[in-house]
């Protein structure tokens, strides 16, 4: 049999390439996956649900102006595009290279396992991003239909660049939870249950009940999206004095509810945070996960 | 280049109460072929995980070439092939994709890639489904691209974890051929196994675990010799010319030679009584009969009644 003798000796490469070689492939496997066209069918899906809503019934409060247009269809649709491109591009990223035994193939080479990290993130947030970017695509041709070119408000690309954000802090947050757990399932539970509800849950618990502004929760923080759609842009703090349906106002005891809306500023912080604490733990935790 | 070396130094691991791998000591160097057995259990893949990093070590050491592996993984690992348990690939990409990528990541030259994944595809017979993805393969196939993978960069040391599992027969001789021309280019193979012909047939020496302690370590027929002291052990001796009737009578009457089973009419099993002195005598003895001798190893039923031995008194 021929020797395997090429008269070279492999130089192994710094981390940073290694970064770049996982993401180019865990990408090819990303886009190559059933996953990926599921997805992508799911947001043509609701796209197309939201056209025909629109084609349909033409709502007047979302046709009065291209402002309103935009924060009907991308402040109250984008989020949840967001969040199911993280959860299935982040969900079981780390944990599937335990349950599916694909870290084996992996981790006995020469690459830190923050540099499989990295690069599965980078690939991760890149098949997101396409993905957002088909539901981009279709806001903005549903928009150009009603309102021409000139209804393209600057609000929108901000809301855009916010979607952005939120995308790499919610991914940040899944591959956490993704290197928490060996368990995909679980992982994927634990990622969809926060993301969808728990969070959402517990910031209106927190504003209307205790109130106390929601600053360290990642939904609170991404409500600049459909914010910054807003014209004007909705204050810090709004309380609303609720009285109970039985008896006469005089007589009835009022429940004050509070609202908050992160500044643009603020919100951006905390995407930034979650990023931040999540990109530095998550790949901590893969370090120190064995592989019994 | 350096001789290949694999040390474990008091490399311990627990996992609770349990103890996976206790105070192993061990010096592998050169290249070589080391058969690593022991019954389920007894610490193989422990060990075989601390040498990748693929587990941390309670306390101990597991060094590559002097390197620490959990210390220094990325200079431990350069030029070593691993394969651990059996991993699976990234479903969605292709033979080629999959091997490009561990190629990569070894450092293999952007020149010489197509080159190298070409060879070991071609070592593992693996070149017609280049372009498949792996998701859709066998288990045996699926197996092939790993142990490609653990070829390519042209390691010095490559660690193998029951290299032909989820192999159908001919896999697992074209797997043992492999190993064997892995042996020709000097380098130091280091390989689980529940095989044991498969272990006398490849390997050079042998390590023997049980409970997590190594219970002997050396060339096959010390360990065989040593475990058959008091005992027969029995040596498989090959000839380039057909025996004679006559010359199988000499044979018998070779001192401590206490049976001759013949197996065709140029192979034979020699039951023999003592150690490694006697073995050593029984080869002179048997070159002075001008018989032909090509081959003289402790056949795979010695390496049976030893590790039957071992572990029959561990338990």
């Amino acid at each position: 049999m021929e020797k395997l003798n090429l008269g070279h000796k492999n130089i192994v490469p710094n981390s940073i390439k290694q970064v770049l070689t996982m993401l180019k492939y865990s990408l090819l496997d990303y886009v190559g996956s059933r996953r990926f066209f599921v997805l992508l069918i799911i947001v043509a899906i609701i796209a197309i649900m939201l056209t025909a809503v629109m084609a349909y019934f033409r709502p007047a409060d979302s046709l009065a102006s291209p402002l309103s247009f935009y924060s009907n269809w991308w402040g109250e649709s984008s989020t949840l595009v967001i969040i199911l491109s993280a959860v299935f591009f982040g969900g079981d990223a780390i944990s599937g290279e335990f349950q599916n035994k694909t870290g084996y193939f992996l981790i006995g080479n020469p690459i830190r396992r923050s540099a499989i990290y990295i690069g599965k993130w980078l690939a991760a947030l890149m098949a997101s991003l396409a993905i957002l970017g088909v539901f981009a695509l279709i806001t903005i041709g549903n928009g150009l239909y009603y309102f021409g070119l000139s209804g393209l408000p600057s609000q929108f690309l901000e809301a855009l660049l916010f979607s952005i954000f939120y995308m790499v802090s919610a991914l940040g947050l899944t591959f956490f939870f993704s290197s928490m757990f060996k368990s995909s399932t679980v992982a994927i539970l634990t990622t969809v249950i926060l993301l969808l509800f728990a969070f959402s849950l517990i910031q209106a618990l927190v504003a209307n009940l205790a109130h106390v502004e929601p600053w360290f929760i990642i939904t609170y923080g991404a409500q600049i999206i459909s914010n910054v759609l807003m014209n004007p842009y909705p204050p810090h703090v709004s309380t609303t004095s609720v009285h109970s349906a039985a008896g006469s106002i005089a007589s009835s005891k009022a429940i004050s509810i509070t609202t908050y809306n992160a500044s643009i500023f603020e919100g951006l912080m905390i995407l930034a945070a979650y990023f931040l604490v999540t990109i530095i733990i998550g790949p901590i935790l893969f370090e120190r996960k064995e592989f019994t | 280049m350096a001789n290949p070396l694999l040390q474990a130094i008091n490399l311990t691991k627990r996992y609770g109460q349990f103890t996976a791998l206790s105070n192993l000591n061990i010096k592998i160097v050169g290249p070589k072929c080391v058969g690593f057995l022991g019954p389920n259990g007894a610490g193989k893949t422990t060990t075989l995980k601390l040498f990748t990093d693929m587990i941390r070590p309670t306390y101990g050491h597991a060094l590559i070439n002097g390197v620490d592996v959990h210390k220094n993984k990325k200079i431990a690992l350069s030029m070593v092939g691993t394969l651990i348990e059996t991993p699976e690939v990234y479903p969605s990409l292709t033979e080629k994709e999959a091997l490009f990528m561990i190629a990569e990541i070894k450092g293999v030259p952007h020149k010489f890639l197509e080159r190298s994944v070409k060879e070991v595809v071609n070592k593992v017979k693996m070149k017609r489904w280049l372009d498949q993805k792996v998701g859709k393969m066998s288990k045996g196939m699926k197996q092939r691209i790993n142990i490609a993978a653990a070829l390519l960069g042209d390691p010095d040391i490559i660690l193998l974890d029951e290299p032909t599992s989820g192999l159908d027969p001919r896999g697992m001789s074209e797997v043992r051929e492999i190993i064997k021309d892995l042996k020709k280019e000097k380098k130091l193979i280091f390989m689980s196994s529940h095989l044991l012909s498969e272990v006398s047939e490849i390997c050079d020496e042998v390590a023997l675990i049980n409970h997590g302690k190594l219970m002997a370590y050396g060339p096959i027929n010390e360990v065989t010799s040593r475990f058959s002291n008091g005992r027969t052990a029995i040596i498989e001796v090959s000839t380039i010319r057909p025996l004679q009737s006559s010359v199988i009578k000499r044979i018998r009457k070779i001192n401590g030679v206490r049976g001759v089973d013949i197996l065709d009419t140029k192979r034979f099993n020699l039951r023999l009584f003592g150690g490694i002195d006697a073995q050593q005598k029984l080869l002179e003895s048997l070159v002075k009969l001008r018989i032909g001798v090509i081959s003289f190893k402790p056949s795979a039923s010695a390496l049976e009644e030893t590790y039957l031995s071992v572990f029959k008194e561990t338990v």
